[in-house]
């Protein structure tokens, strides 16, 4: 089953300069009673988001409409916390495709991954520079390449490169999935079954 | 060329193949299952039209979603019911294992999976669920993983995996009375962080850990997550063989004396180099708690919260959300606060072990009060011979009440919700911002610590009162 196709992305972004950003804030656990991957957006960040009366709290960010974009930026230790993948469909249900910080837990990153969202890790320094530049014109154009592995501020010109498995960036660029991988080679895992007992 | 760690052997072992540049074709062992991870991943099973590749290397069972109380009758939250009976659709449809409510094994994933003899040493394991690390106590490689990834193994009985860093933890020394398991755990993760394991398999060592029961080693594995880190493993011993022995799903017979001789090979060689070693002294740990809304953020109880002219200025600011989250100042005692609610449970410390501690340390004494309290073993069995010990009968006595077995306030999916506002020392892993409902403040503790919090109605140091 292919995914979509990760294109180039050319945004403005969302600032969220929080640390530990843990997955009980990306999606609570009283949200994962789903059966199913849709849906799981709307209640993203729901407590940073929403009263207990369900009424918008004004300083959350994706409450504040001079923000948006499919860009996500985070502070450090981003998605520690649970496996839920929930936590990755939420933050691609509502609309981001790439999320930056300068640290994400592991098991939230391979999420990310798997449902064609970007995790893009960047230095301390150059997560400052784009908070800043967020801060002082909320329509600063963030592009992200990942043919060519790099991040940049399209006004400053100010770019960085980061790291991506070379594996999964050619899965996001095809829309391969490691499942069909997976029973493509059906045959090895038997043999090795067999040739361990 | 160097000697090979405990983790490299078990993941050698069970690499299918290598994609170049990528990641491994791991083979997995054992597969846990629970309702709330698994749903999607069947989905994408019927999807493909393919059937599952080993359906009797997975074992299910309904832990997060399920009341503690009144479980003989059916569920009441309706989205609770669907999708724990979506479970027993999906393994009745699968030929998969469940345990669901009510059977004598139903119980907590990473509670029953030792329990039963399914956890084993030198097993590859995974679960969608983090703290699948758990089981790394036998000296197996377990960890959580996501839905995506559940469906791997469904479909294949393998994942894509890259090979993390090791680490080895070497705690050394002999711990006082009233110093346990959590609390070495509690005070490793304050010294590297809630990020500081992240990319790494952490392998703990040491006299403090070979001197921990099964049930201790568990408490500790299972919070390598809180870490950052992947999981946690221990070289299985003498201790970890006996635990195995004669348990449902472990070997028996020659073949248990077989395995033994196979175990005893899984262990770090000498010359085995980590890329990163750590030591820390016995002599330093203290019943510990935290404070603020990682696990990170935890101290000796009779220490006082970090003045923020003590933290990091690049991460004061966060700092500062945590405590004003919390509603503490910055500098002031931590002992002494005024508790509401106490939680004793969880895959961390919802163990007989910890529930005959708890008992032994309310004996003769009463629950406060003003505090509620929920002691909610890990599975069926548990809360069996939690009965037949008499365990029951002493908490009763002290104004305690046992529940049924469930995730239940460590997550609070069920109606276990601590309220907004209150206060709760809970033995599980996690303090985030509303883990035990919107709202809601955790510090976590041993479980020794929330029976003095509940005896005594604040935070104290349970060794004044031993
Ligand atoms: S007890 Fe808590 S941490 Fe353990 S599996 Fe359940 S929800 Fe997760």
């Amino acid at each position: 089953m292919p995914s979509e196709i990760f294109q180039n992305i050319e945004s403005t972004a969302v600032p969220l300069p929080i640390e530990n950003v843990d997955t009980d804030q990306i999606i609570p656990a009283r949200f994962l009673k789903a059966t199913t991957r849709d849906g799981f957006g709307e209640n993203l960040f729901r407590d940073w988001r929403f009263d207990k009366n369900g009424l918008s709290k004004e300083g959350f960010v994706l409450n504040n409409l001079s923000y948006s974009g499919t860009i996500l930026v985070g502070g450090k230790n981003f998605g520690s916390g649970s496996s839920r993948e929930h936590a990755a469909w939420a933050i691609h249900d509502y609309g981001f495709k790439v999320v930056v910080s300068s640290f994400f837990a592991d098991i939230f990153k391979n999420n990310a991954l798997n449902n064609g969202l970007l995790p893009v890790q960047v230095s301390d320094s150059f997560l400052s520079t784009l908070f800043e530049a967020i801060e002082q014109d909320a329509a600063t154009i963030i592009k992200v390449n990942l043919e060519e592995q790099t991040i940049s501020i399209a006004a400053s010109g100010a770019s960085e490169n980061f790291d991506i498995n070379p594996y999964k960036k050619k899965c996001l660029l095809n829309g391969y999935d490691d499942i069909d991988y997976l029973l493509s080679i059906k045959e090895k895992i038997v043999h090795f079954e067999k040739s361990r007992t | 060329m160097a000697g090979k760690t405990l983790f490299d052997k078990i993941w050698d072992k069970h690499v299918v193949d290598e994609i170049k540049g990528g990641p491994s074709v791991l083979y997995i062992d054992r597969h846990l299952i629970h309702e709330v991870t698994s749903p999607q991943a069947f989905a994408g099973i019927e999807s493909r039209g393919i059937s599952l590749f080993r359906p009797e290397n997975t074992v299910a069972t309904p832990d997060h979603n399920v009341p503690t109380v009144d479980q003989h009758l059916s569920i009441k939250d309706e989205l609770s019911r669907f999708q724990v009976n979506k479970l027993t659709e999906n393994c009745e449809k699968h030929g998969v294992t469940l345990y669901g409510l009510n059977h004598p094994y139903h119980g907590i994933v990473h509670v029953i999976g030792p329990e039963l003899g399914i956890t084993q040493p030198g097993l590859t394991m995974v679960c969608g669920d983090s703290h699948t690390s758990t089981h790394g106590a036998f000296g197996s490689v377990a960890f959580g993983i996501g839905t995506s990834e559940v469906e791997m193994v469904l479909a294949t009985q393998c994942i894509l995996q890259p090979k993390p860093k090791k680490m080895r933890i070497t705690v050394d020394g002999e711990l006082a009375k009233g110093v346990t398991a959590k609390d070495v755990v509690l005070y490793i993760i304050a010294k590297i962080s809630a990020s500081g394991g992240t990319g790494y398999f952490i392998e703990y060592a040491g006299s403090v850990i070979r001197s921990l029961s099964m049930e201790g080693r568990m408490t500790v594995c299972n919070m390598s997550i809180e870490s950052g880190a992947r999981g946690g493993l221990i070289a299985p011993d003498q201790t970890t063989f006996d635990y195995v022995k004669g348990r449902e799903f472990a070997p028996s017979g020659d073949d248990f004396d077989q395995a033994v001789e196979r175990w005893k090979l899984l262990k770090s060689d000498d010359d085995a180099v980590f890329d990163k070693e750590l030591h820390y002294d016995a002599a330093d740990i203290e019943p510990m708690i935290t404070y603020g809304t990682n696990p990170g953020m935890g101290a000796k109880i009779k220490d006082k919260i970090p003045a923020v002219e003590e933290i990091d200025p690049a991460t004061r600011e966060s700092y500062e959300k945590s405590l004003a989250y919390m509603g503490f100042d910055a500098g002031s005692p931590i002992a002494g606060r005024k508790v509401d609610y106490i939680f004793v449970g969880s895959c961390t410390n919802g163990r007989i072990e910890d529930l005959r501690e708890v008992a032994q340390f309310v004996k003769g004494k009463r629950k406060a009060e003003h505090v509620t309290a929920w002691i909610v073993p890990g599975s069926k069995q548990v809360e069996e011979q939690a009965h037949e010990e008499g365990i029951t009968e002493i908490l009763e006595a002290s104004g305690f009440k046992l529940r049924q077995p469930g995730c239940s306030a460590c997550l609070a999916m069920n109606d276990d919700k601590v309220p907004e506002g209150m206060l709760a020392v809970a033995t599980s892993n996690r303090n985030f911002e509303g883990r035990q409902g919107p709202g809601s403040r955790t510090m976590l503790a041993s479980p020794l610590t929330a029976a003095a919090a509940a005896v005594t109605g604040i935070i104290s140091d349970p060794r004044s009162l031993l």
